[in-house]
């Protein structure tokens, strides 16, 4: 089986340091991110605070009446341990309104209602505080697409999507993460008892080892079964991954000029920083 | 005979040639001070590497006609520079080069030969390959340049050597990759692409029993970091300094250019080189591929 283990020391050096310049170079000293309690956005937290001073971090809880106690109690446990600043704003009277409009509509939909809302609210305060908005989304939900388009992967600058959920456990235990947040279920927290693992039907560690091998390895699939996945596990996630391109790139641009963003205007975001 | 070396491992404004020259006079002159004589500095340390659009607009001409040029071909009267820069050539081509600048005059320029265009790399896009390597002759002996990907080719280094070079300048905007497991053994606190870079090019300064310095980037463009670790291997394949991952640093090492005559007794690999039967061989297995 594949190793995922990383050297944490040094990839708290370089992401921290990202961190630091990223925001640094674009006229800004501050960050802004949703704090959901679970381990992403903890992680993604205490890299902000090391990287720029807790005062420069605003933490914000958003929860929705639905949403776990637990969740709650543990965001507060990173802002109390960091000392970061920190704001609550329930989104139930912002969402709600929309939702009961549609009597039918199912789980997905409203979570992906929640998690733009959240979105707005992070980009005003981003507005408010001065401070980017930092992604907390991991390799494995941004490969999987386990997440909401303009919703909870919007952001500024995103530290931590470059490391599976595995690592990320890894890392979040190494920079001193509570162990309450590195023992429980990762949860998207959208509706009650809801768990990730149920929803996308394999566990993170399955799914981050048989990942690390098509992506980072470049196995071809034949390659993952003889290294031990079922067929049908080696193919699903396959999937998954090709029909998520999209929430991975920006929407493309017809072209019809000499010139067109994305085609042949080619700067990267730091141009002249 | 002594060769006091500067190492310099900076970050750079993409895009902003004259604020990386106001970094390059205050380096050149904090290395003056420190009693060096030459000072390397990495790949496009004048320009930002991942320059995409950016490349017509920053692309210079190494000679005293150019005001960038010209302040840097001033101070290599007190110091022997290594800088790297865009190239627009006489023809409009734009080519990755380093010039090697010493008392007022460009005693050499090197094109970037191989230009990567795989994985995260995109550089034959934007820029033409260099279609050459010469060694060239300064203070201190003969001195063979080359940038990044040219010395992944182990031809290169070896026709430098042929060519007189008994201290390789290497030049590299080298993107980090690779976190390093906990449980495989490796060093921590490198990536495995400063490892590559390393392990390569100890091995050269054993085979070449030569002098093989490296200096690199540091910091970030978008979301890739540069890991600097600044390096220098004598002709014994022995480091004599390492600079630090991922921060800026004039990174300082004496070379004892003697070490060349101490090493090449004990290992006479060049006296032995059969450069004749490499051209043989190769000129037949091009005439095989030809057929």
């Amino acid at each position: 089986m594949p190793d995922l283990s990383i050297d944490t020391e040094l990839a708290r050096t370089i992401l921290t340091g990202f961190i630091k310049t990223e925001i640094t170079r674009s006229g800004f000293s501050r960050t802004v991110l949703g704090l959901s309690g679970g381990i992403d956005s903890a992680l993604a937290c205490y890299l902000a605070a090391e990287a720029l001073g807790p005062e420069n971090v605003l933490a914000i809880r958003m929860p929705y009446k639905t949403s776990s106690k637990d969740s709650l109690e543990h965001a507060q446990l990173i802002i109390d341990d960091l000392g970061v600043q920190s704001l609550t704003t329930p989104i139930t009277d912002m969402v709600d309104p929309l939702i009961e409009r549609f009597p039918d509509m199912e789980n997905r939909r409203k979570g992906n209602i929640m998690a733009r809302q959240r979105m707005i609210i992070l980009f005003d305060q981003s507005e408010a505080f001065k401070g980017l908005v930092l992604g907390t989304g991991n390799k494995t939900e941004i490969l999987l697409g386990y997440s909401t388009l303009y919703g909870d992967s919007a952001c500024a600058i995103n530290p931590i999507g470059d490391l599976y959920k595995t690592q990320v456990r890894e890392l979040s235990r190494a920079v001193g993460v509570p162990q309450a947040l590195l023992d429980k279920a990762p949860s998207a927290d959208l509706w009650i008892g809801q768990t990730d693992e149920q929803e996308l039907g394999f566990t993170y560690e399955e799914a981050d080892r048989l990942l690390y091998l098509l992506i980072d390895q470049r196995y071809k699939p034949e390659e993952c079964v003889e290294a031990g996945f079922a067929a049908n596990f080696v193919k699903a996630v396959i999937q998954r991954v090709r029909k998520n391109q999209f929430k991975r790139v920006l929407p493309p641009i017809a072209k019809l000029s000499n010139r067109t963003m994305g085609y042949d205007f080619l700067y990267l975001r730091d141009w002249g920083t | 005979m002594k060769l006091n070396l500067a190492l310099a491992q900076i970050n750079t404004v993409l895009g902003d040639v004259n604020r990386n020259l106001e970094k390059h006079l205050t380096l050149i002159k904090e290395a003056r001070n420190k009693g060096a004589d030459l000072i390397i500095f990495p790949e496009l340390s004048l320009t930002g590497y991942i320059l995409q659009d950016l490349v017509p607009t920053v692309a210079l001409h190494p000679d005293d006609s150019d005001p960038v040029f010209n302040q840097l071909l001033e101070a290599s009267r007190a110091i022997d520079i290594m800088v790297g820069f865009v190239e627009e050539d006489s023809r409009n081509r734009f080519y990755i080069a380093c010039a090697y600048l010493s008392d007022g005059k460009v005693l050499h320029v090197h094109h970037k030969v191989y230009l990567p265009t795989y994985g995260l790399f995109d550089e034959g896009r934007f820029f033409a390959a260099g279609d050459g390597v010469n060694a060239f002759d300064t203070r201190f002996g003969r001195v063979g340049m080359l940038i990044c990907e040219d010395f992944w080719h182990a031809s290169l280094p070896y026709v430098l050597w042929l060519d007189g070079a008994d201290l390789f300048l290497f030049a590299s905007a080298s993107p980090g990759r690779g976190l390093p497991h906990t449980n495989n053994g490796c060093e921590p606190g490198k990536l495995d692409s400063a490892r590559w870079v390393d392990e390569i090019n100890r091995a050269y300064a054993g085979l070449f029993t030569s002098f093989v310095v490296h200096t690199n980037r540091v910091g970030y463009e978008d979301g890739l970091n540069f890991w600097g670790g600044a390096s220098a291997y004598n002709p014994d394949g022995e480091p004599t300094i390492q600079g630090p991952q991922h921060q800026e640093a004039l990174v300082m090492t004496e070379l004892d250019l003697n070490q060349l005559h101490r090493t090449r007794v004990r290992l006479p690999l060049l006296r032995d080189e059969k450069s004749s039967l490499v051209l043989k061989e190769i000129t037949r297995i091009n005439q095989k591929h030809n057929a």
